[in-house]
């Protein structure tokens, strides 16, 4: 019985780190309707770049993803800007070839820097620290993190885009492109401030991925996988949808690895496909695609 | 009334073949007898080069279909590829079939696992159908790595009985006096040729078809072509099943050919999506010349870039990037934009007989 209570706890943190996958892919396609079929490896490469500071400066991750942050914004911003503003249309292919292309060149240019070797992002003690519940149960201190982490990213960008002049912005852009630009949007800035604030969330799910795993340069299509899943299942337009079905995700994969440790992944996408059938528009569906 | 009598009579037809493409199908026929004869001379390595060349094509050939005419932008073709490949094997290996035998039955179970898919991916539109088709993808490889009689997740190999078991191979050493590796290439090579030839009779005469019109009319305006009566989810589903079946033979023919499967080799989104989609797209999508353009220039770098192993896949990305960006035609677009050249002729022209196209409006 606290095998499988545990199993649900473990599930719904592990529903955090999906989540903080997902946010980022949330806001991308909520702003500029871009499905990024790179996101997977651009939070790997964010990853690197934050084992880079750290190992570098000596920092601690969780200090060294602050000074990575304003470097991911940057590349973000400009990346949108010079590359994927240019792809936007009403045609399907070319955002989701760009993508497709930049992830190969992604994974390919890490591998040739870093190799296929495993790394992680070191913490010292905080990795391993656990808070117990009794009854034999304990929740890691980083996946606790991880879980209030999405939350306060969900909170964070749900004042951005409902409190302020640049969400309004985000909102007009995403509602209506031809009118928010008649009303004087400069919609490419727009989309490019928003690929930079999604860059900052990657940058966040990024430390959690490299503290509570190893990672390495091929792992990035997986997490797309997993952050798509979590973004239909909680349904389009929704963050906090987007929490829930991470959690449902984390869960699905929590218990189907109780079952059988090799059915992981599998239950995570069987959910996925079971929640498609039942419910296409997701759990909290939001917007219209 | 009475002025529609002098109005004059309008003529047109309309006109598929042209000129050059006629001179194409004759040079096609010609290239394939060459192809037929080639293994009579060239090497070993040479024809298994071609073999690689074959069958990228034919999958490009394919998921051309699919994304280039059906607007179905699949990233998890590999599904159907690995799927083709293991039911190769498990007809072969646990059913004691022929493996020439093996090939068609792959490709008709390929169509029935791709109906119950289809009816569940079908329900994510556009971008979201990309990621949804990878994710079967992975369901596919996941549950194949759980089946231990195919060797679980190490996979397994096909016994030299089987691979040498293919009717025509006692044939060929014997008429070219080979040892019998050598013969199998070439039986595998027949097989594959026969096979692309297939695959684009196939997608050629489905473009041909009214069926054909009504796909151009998805790929140039889909909600136009909807407004005209096509009836869009069903195209869509018999283009999906149709090429998953065609992939499904390739896959299986592929597998022959390597005589050793592994999940993670079978269902690679590399191998058998990425690589093609960008033969696709920087030969031309949308046309059947494109994929052939890309497929050789596909070959081309596979064959003298490929040891700068990072360095070449980097180099594939950018060029497919570029290619979207600067000429989303492709390739052959910039050269048939140009000259007004077709060589496989689906498109129609509307040709209004040039002596009484006076009066348009009487």
């Amino acid at each position: 019985m606290t095998g499988w209570l545990d199993a649900l706890i473990q599930g719904v943190l592990l529903g955090g780190l999906y989540a903080l996958f997902a946010a980022g892919l949330s806001l991308m396609f909520g702003v500029m309707r871009l499905v990024n079929l790179a996101h997977g490896d651009l939070i790997v490469l964010a990853a690197f770049a934050i084992l880079l500071v750290a190992t570098n400066l000596g920092l601690d991750p969780f200090v060294a993803v602050l000074v990575a942050v304003p470097i991911l914004f940057v590349i973000g911003f400009a990346l949108q800007h010079v590359l994927l503003n240019r792809t936007l249309g009403r045609d399907l292919l070319p955002p989701l070839l760009v993508t497709f292309g930049l992830s190969i060149i992604i994974q390919n240019g890490l591998l040739q820097l870093f190799s296929a070797d495993s790394q992680r992002l070191r913490s010292g003690a905080i990795e391993t620290a656990s808070i117990p519940l009794g009854g034999g149960i304990a929740v890691g201190v980083v996946p606790l993190l991880t879980l209030l982490s999405a939350i306060a990213v969900i909170v964070l960008l749900n004042f951005i885009f409902y409190r302020t002049p640049i969400g309004r912005a985000f909102r007009a852009t995403s509602d209506d492109l031809e009118v928010a630009q008649l009303m004087g949007v400069d919609h490419r800035r727009i989309f490019a401030v928003a690929m930079g604030l999604a860059f900052v969330v990657i940058a966040i799910a990024a430390l959690y991925l490299g503290l509570r795993a190893n990672f390495d340069p091929t792992i990035g299509p997986a997490r797309l996988l997993y952050a798509f899943e979590a973004v239909i299942i909680g349904g389009l337009g929704s963050f906090w949808g987007t929490l829930a079905g991470g959690i449902v995700l984390g869960l699905a994969q929590t218990i189907g690895a109780r079952i059988d440790p090799e059915w992981q992944i599998l239950a995570g996408h069987l959910a996925f496909l079971a929640v498609l059938v039942v419910r296409p528009r997701g759990l909290f569906p939001r917007a219209q695609d | 009334m009475d002025d529609a009598a002098a109005r004059p009579v309008q003529t047109f037809r309309i006109e598929t073949a042209g000129g050059a493409s006629r001179i194409a199908a004759s040079i096609a026929l010609l290239i394939v007898l060459v192809l037929a004869l080639l293994p009579m001379f060239a090497g070993r390595t040479l024809i298994q080069d071609l073999i690689f060349l074959f069958y990228m094509l034919a999958l490009a050939q394919c998921w051309n279909l699919l994304a280039g005419y059906a607007g179905l932008i699949s990233v998890g073709q590999q599904a159907f590829v690995g799927l083709g490949g293991y039911l190769l094997f498990a007809l072969t290996l646990i059913g004691g079939l022929n493996p020439l035998l093996a090939i068609p039955i792959a490709g008709v179970v390929s169509a029935l696992f791709a109906l119950p898919t289809a009816l569940i991916v079908f329900r994510l539109r556009g971008a979201y159908f990309a990621i949804g088709t990878w994710v079967v993808a992975e369901v596919y490889r996941l549950v194949f790595a759980q089946i231990k009689p195919l060797g679980g997740g190490t996979g397994t190999s096909l016994t030299p009985t089987i691979t040498s078991s293919v009717p025509g191979i006692e044939w060929v050493k014997t008429l070219l006096d080979l040892r019998t590796p050598a013969a199998r290439d070439i039986v595998s090579y027949w097989v594959a040729l026969a096979l692309v030839v297939a695959t684009l009779a196939a997608v050629y005469f489905i473009l041909r078809s009214r069926r054909g019109l009504a796909l151009g009319a998805i790929r140039d305006h889909e909600a136009a072509a909807a407004g005209l009566g096509v009836d869009i989810y069903r195209i869509k589903l018999a283009v999906y099943v149709a090429t998953a079946a065609m992939t499904g033979m390739i896959g299986a023919l592929i597998y022959l050919q390597k005589a050793r499967i592994s999940p993670d080799a079978a269902f690679s989104v590399l191998d058998w999506t990425a690589y093609v989609i960008f033969i696709v797209v920087i030969g031309g999508i949308g046309t059947m010349e494109g994929p052939v353009v890309g497929a050789i220039i596909f070959y081309l770098m596979q064959r003298y870039l490929a040891d700068f192993g990072a360095y070449y896949l980097i180099l594939l990305g950018t060029l497919g990037i570029l290619v979207m960006l600067f000429a989303p035609k492709g390739l052959w677009g910039l050269v048939a934009e140009r000259h007004g050249l077709t060589l496989f002729p689906t498109r129609r022209r509307l040709v209004i007989e040039a002596d009484k196209r006076v009066q348009l409006n009487p």
